[in-house]
């Protein structure tokens, strides 16, 4: 089957894509100021002569050069991402523990910005000259040129301090033990603003594209083909108009998959959204290199799974790209 | 060039943006005069709110810093480190682009997946982990910020120039017998410059995003008081407090929207296509 | 009653157009059964009628007077609900570019079945069955399998045949197809104005058909109307304006019209080979390490001819056929996978680049498309002079000759100083030949030269080349779709099918006894080849 195949053969390249991360890694450790092993311990590990000790022969640090990269590829293939000396765990399980929040996060955001984008863009194309299309657009400038952090904080001001309708941070309400539903439900109200904030800026981004692709698709040969043909208005926008428009806003919305898990380091540490974004700005904090590498590495991953899925669903889409090549 | 001007005035929005930038600029280069003092120094009582006796019209921080003096001087560092940083990334991007684009198959399929990997990465995690590993300083964050800022600037220059290629007149100038490098040179990419500044304005006001968000988390140059730094200070007092954070944000939205409006300007004048009425 | 009866039209342009009206004060006819054709050079307002009748103009330009009847129902003032009910069930329309006008989304089945689903017609099996009798009648093989296909897997021509599927779905009483075949081959034009015309026939249905070819209104029309800048100069049966137009402009469109009688055969017993190609091979596809299998095409095959100074050689076929490949081969613009080149004396082929500049000034190039030739930042002598100087010739004497040469095809000297944009499309082609004759070469390739151009306009060019190749003694390759301008200027041709040359006779040989089967089809597929035209 053609789909599987370029499933395969994709797969094969993001892995070979991951290798090339984790040597990019590699090559930054040996970049940084100062002694590589004191680097990877971190301003914590750097203290105990044991620890350090440790890590030179596990990383090799005496032997040739790419020795030592392939002890450090061989490490991360059997997802041995290193140690925190500061949090005494290995950086995998910290990740692991982190990784289902940013997940939602994302994937909340991600769904939201698409949506929302796409229905704006539409509504602003259609009314295009008006004052609602003037709104819209300016709306969307708006968002796209703030700061992310920014909308967070001062929509946590708005709606969590002043107003108090959302709370102020935190994945669920601390001490209260809420189960299944209530439970979801509370997760929720938290998932509310980090997700709104974070998918303002990409909300603004697809509202523009999709905007712009409407008002260019509907100057299309087909679409007076379907006029011609006495196809009523309506169905005209759905499915001959926003129905090939869309096509650019999704490719877009896979090449900024990146930005997305990027800008969750933000919405996390601002939120206070136990996730992997906020593990890294902790490690920051904690001169942690290891737990950054580690976190680096594992947003690369996910974006690359997640470039793949967008790829998938476009070629669904899009009956004009063959699903085997 | 006078028609450039006649139809970059006709955006309304561009000439806004073209106004906003001149004051950010004019703040930029008055800083020094205005308030001689560094913006780290205490200079009087903190938390004072805005439009407070004194001259503090912007209210002072938790250490006691001119709020506005902190703003006039970011506006330097962000302005510089836009503009070094887009450079950079032009630098490598343009060229990159203008030989895979123009001389194809091989090398255009390896710079390509060069590119592509490039583009995998997670930008601002990149961009985060450069500085905190080479240590935050304006060099490594100029350079992490263009590290991170040349793909897409390669992409573009390679589709302009894959199209120019074989556009009839290029063709005619190899059938003519004139050398490639003349042709780069003087038929393909002065054709390509029209796009490629409009994309510039637009990664000056991405860079300096980028920036803000890496002071904010506390990876800014130790010495300088950029407008990301003063977000982030401000964050444990945002009720009681509020201006610390918001002022600078605005600084920052007011320059990149100034940049976006003056690249969408640039864009209409430099490629005049009619399809902006829209029907 | 007339199906149209369209009286006094009048459709009014924006301010910053060239003239206050797209069409001014036309009036026409069409019966049941009967094929009307409008023909006008491009800027003639013939397309807007067309979009007028159906409603369909762009939003500035709107009607100023007169009345487009229907059925002797009146079209004008209709509010855009009414309008939409009688698109698709009382008038269709087919357009230009098969390419771009389906919905690249949609498959087929459901392009025909949404005519029916708009106008609430029919129940679901029996418009199902409906399509398919369509997708039959239309020509298309194998209705089952074409009808889930997407538009991109058909090709030109089957595009259109659903087009016209789709706007004789609900068998409107007028058919407006505005010029459905000029972006077609020639044999796959000839099979759906012959599809029209059955059609037509079949169902009583009156054909408003626009075109810029007088050869399609021989071909099919039974009454013409001749449109210039907006105005009707001529109308009247097709058979007599044909034969006997009154009106100066309809007289110089047909004599513009390449006749399909040859040049007379000149001597050329005592002239050298100026251009020989031996074994020419190029074929497209599997490039580069990282890509798949790209599918493989072979756009020339064993390539054999030559050129004697002085002498035309057409190289003729369809798009697809290689013949623009092995202009492009022979110029080295594109590298042929094998072959030998020879010009004049000079082996051409296999020479390493440093080496091949200099050379290049023997054979040069005349291209297609006015517009795009030309760069536009630089004015018409830079153009020219760029040549001379990049072969080392300084500049003052480069850009003296550039004035020489604009003064040879027609333009003059002061034109030197001005940009393409302000020269008409049959000026900026003098232009490009002019700076193809800066080197002074041996040989002239021109790929398409007049494809672009409208037909008056051909006319005057085609005229310069043959008047420069007597002066200056230059063999030419004319690579060409069109069999008409080959046979006007043409000394022999070559038809080419699939990257092979499948026949080379002297033009009026080939004319007169066709011994190949695709040239029989392809003389047989000119519009208007059989029939009777005021010449010159």
């Amino acid at each position: 089957m053609p789909l599987l195949r370029f499933i395969a053969g994709r797969l094969v390249k993001g892995v070979i894509v991951l290798i090339a991360i984790a040597t990019v890694n590699f090559f930054l450790i040996r970049a940084a100021p100062g002694d590589p092993a004191s680097v990877l311990a971190g301003e914590a590990g750097a203290a105990d002569e044991e620890f350090i000790r440790q890590l030179r022969e596990q990383f090799g640090l005496d032997q040739p050069i790419m020795t030592q990269l392939w002890l450090y590829l061989t490490d991360i293939v059997t997802l041995d991402l290193g140690f925190s000396y500061r949090q005494g765990r290995p950086v995998l399980e910290l990740i692991m523990e982190r990784l289902p929040a940013t997940l939602l996060l994302t994937g909340a955001a991600f769904i939201f910005s698409l949506t929302l984008g796409i229905v704006f863009g539409i509504l602003a194309a259609r009314r295009v000259g008006k004052w609602s299309d003037t709104a819209i657009t300016t709306g969307a400038l708006f968002f796209y040129a703030t700061p992310l952090f920014w909308i967070a904080l001062m929509s946590q001001i708005i709606f969590a301090l002043w107003l108090g309708w959302l709370p102020n941070t935190g994945f669920r309400t601390i001490g209260a033990d809420y189960t299944g539903l209530r439970y979801a439900l509370d997760v929720g109200m938290h998932l509310i603003l980090p997700a709104a904030t974070l998918g303002l800026f990409f909300t603004a981004l697809y509202t523009r594209m999709m905007r712009a692709s409407m008002l260019e698709i509907a100057g299309s040969d087909f679409v007076k083909t379907a006029r011609a043909k006495g196809v009523p208005e309506g169905r005209i926008v759905r499915r001959h108009i926003a129905r090939n428009a869309i096509l650019p806003v999704v490719t877009l919305a896979g090449l900024q998959a990146g930005q997305i898990v990027g800008g969750a380091v933000l919405t996390e540490t601002v939120f206070g959204w136990p996730g992997i974004g906020r593990l890294m700005f902790e490690a920051l904090a904690q001169r942690d290199y290891q737990v950054l590498l580690g976190v680096f590495f594992v947003s690369s991953a996910m974006v690359v799974l997640f470039n793949l899925i967008t790829d998938i669903v476009y070629r669904v889409a899009d009956p004009r790209i063959e699903v085997g090549r | 060039m006078k028609a450039f001007f006649k139809r970059f005035a006709r955006n309304k929005g561009a000439v806004v943006g073209l106004i906003i930038l001149a004051i950010i600029l004019a703040a930029a280069i008055l800083a020094p005069l205005l308030y001689p003092t560094s913006p780290w120094r205490m200079v009087t009582r903190p938390f004072l709110p805005p439009m407070s006796p004194g001259g503090f019209w912007l209210g002072t921080d938790a250490l006691g810093r001119d709020v506005a003096s902190g703003i006039m001087h970011g506006a330097r560092v962000s302005l510089i480190i836009g503009l070094v940083s887009t450079l950079t990334a032009l630098a490598i991007g343009i060229p990159i682009g203008a030989l895979a684009g123009y001389f194809g198959g091989l090398i255009d399929d390896a710079l390509m997946r060069f590119t592509e990997f490039f583009q995998t990465i997670p930008a601002f995690a990149l961009a985060i982990v450069i500085v905190a590993i080479l240590q935050p300083s304006l060099y490594s964050i100029v350079l992490a910020i263009a590290i991170v800022s040349w793909p897409p600037v390669a992409r573009l220059v390679r589709g302009e120039v894959l199209s120019l290629r074989s556009r009839e007149y290029v063709q005619a100038s190899i059938v003519i017998g004139q050398s490639t490098s003349r042709i780069i040179l003087t038929q393909v990419l002065p054709n390509t410059i029209a796009p490629i500044t409009v994309m510039a304005s637009i990664m000056v006001a991405s860079a300096i995003l980028l920036e803000s968000a890496l002071s904010f988390l506390g990876l800014g140059d130790p010495n300088m008081m950029t407008w990301g730094y003063m977000i982030g200070a401000g964050r444990t007092r945002l009720i009681e407090a509020w201006w610390i954070s918001f002022f600078p944000g605005v600084a920052i939205f007011l320059t990149v929207l100034a940049l976006n409006l003056v690249g969408e300007g640039l864009n209409d004048a430099l490629n005049p296509r009619l399809s902006r009425e829209g029907g | 009653m007339s199906v149209l009866a369209i009286d006094n039209l009048s459709l009014a342009l924006p301010k910053l157009a060239d003239r206050a009206h797209a069409v001014q004060g036309l009036s026409l006819a069409i019966d049941a059964g009967e094929t009307l054709c409008v023909v006008g050079e491009s800027g003639s307002g013939k397309s807007m009628t067309a979009h007028a009748v159906i409603g369909l103009l762009p939003n500035a330009v709107k009607p100023a007077g007169g009345s487009i009847r229907l059925a002797g129902r009146e079209l004008i003032g209709l509010t855009e609900g009414e309008m939409r009910k009688l698109r698709g069930r009382d008038v269709g329309m087919i357009f230009q570019e098969p390419m771009t006008s389906l919905n690249p989304v949609m498959r087929i089945s459901d392009q025909i079945l949404e005519t029916f689903e708009s106008h609430r017609m029919f129940d679901a099996q029996q418009r199902m069955r409906r399509t398919f009798e369509l997708l039959e009648e239309v020509g298309l093989p194998d209705p089952k399998h074409i009808a889930r296909a997407f538009p991109h897997e058909l090709s030109g021509g089957q595009r259109q045949r659903v087009m016209i599927a789709v706007a004789l779905a609900l068998e409107p009483k007028l058919l407006i197809a505005d010029e459905p075949t000029t972006a077609l081959d020639v044999t796959t034009q000839a099979q759906i104005l012959k599809l029209v015309d059955e059609l037509r026939h079949k169902h009583g249905t009156a054909v408003l058909f626009i075109t810029h070819d007088f050869g399609v209104v021989a071909e099919i029309a039974d009454d013409v109307a001749v449109l210039q800048n907006g105005l009707c100069v001529e109308s009247g049966r097709a058979q007599d304006v044909l034969e006997n137009p009154t009106h100066d402009y309809t007289k110089r469109l047909l004599a513009a019209v390449p006749s399909l009688t040859p040049p007379p055969p000149k001597d050329l017993s005592g002239e050298p080979d100026a251009l020989i190609v031996r074994n020419l091979h190029k074929t497209y596809g599997g490039r580069g390490f990282f890509s798949g299998n790209a599918r493989k095409v072979i756009a020339a095959k064993d390539v054999e001819f030559t050129i004697k100074r002085g002498e035309t050689l057409g190289l003729v076929g369809e798009s697809g056929s290689g013949k623009s490949t092995v202009g492009r081969c022979i110029m080295r613009l594109t590298e042929p996978d094998d072959g030998f080149i020879k010009v004049g004396d000079t082996e051409f082929h296999g020479v390493p680049p440093r080496q091949l500049r200099p050379l290049r000034k023997r054979i040069q190039m005349v291209f297609q498309d006015p517009y795009a030739s030309l760069n536009p930042r630089r004015t018409a002598g830079r153009i020219i002079a760029e040549g001379p100087e990049a072969q080392g010739v300084p500049r003052v004497d480069a850009e003296k000759r550039a004035r020489e040469l604009l003064e040879l095809v027609g333009l003059g000297a002061s034109s030197a100083e001005r940009y393409p944009h302000e020269f008409s499309g049959g000026q900026r082609q003098r232009i490009g030949i002019a700076r193809a004759l800066a080197l002074e070469p041996d040989v002239l390739v021109a790929d398409e030269p007049v494809s672009a151009l409208d037909v008056s306009v051909q006319a005057q060019i085609l005229d310069l080349i043959q008047d420069l190749q007597k002066r200056l003694g230059l063999a030419i390759l004319f690579v060409t779709h069109d069999l008409r301008v080959a046979a006007q200027v043409c000394d022999r041709i070559a038809v080419m099918q699939r990257g092979e040359i499948v026949e080379l006779e002297p033009t009026a040989r080939l004319f007169e006894n066709p011994k190949h089967p695709y040239t029989r089809s392809l003389l047989a597929a000119v519009p208007g080849a059989h029939a009777k035209m005021a010449a010159a």
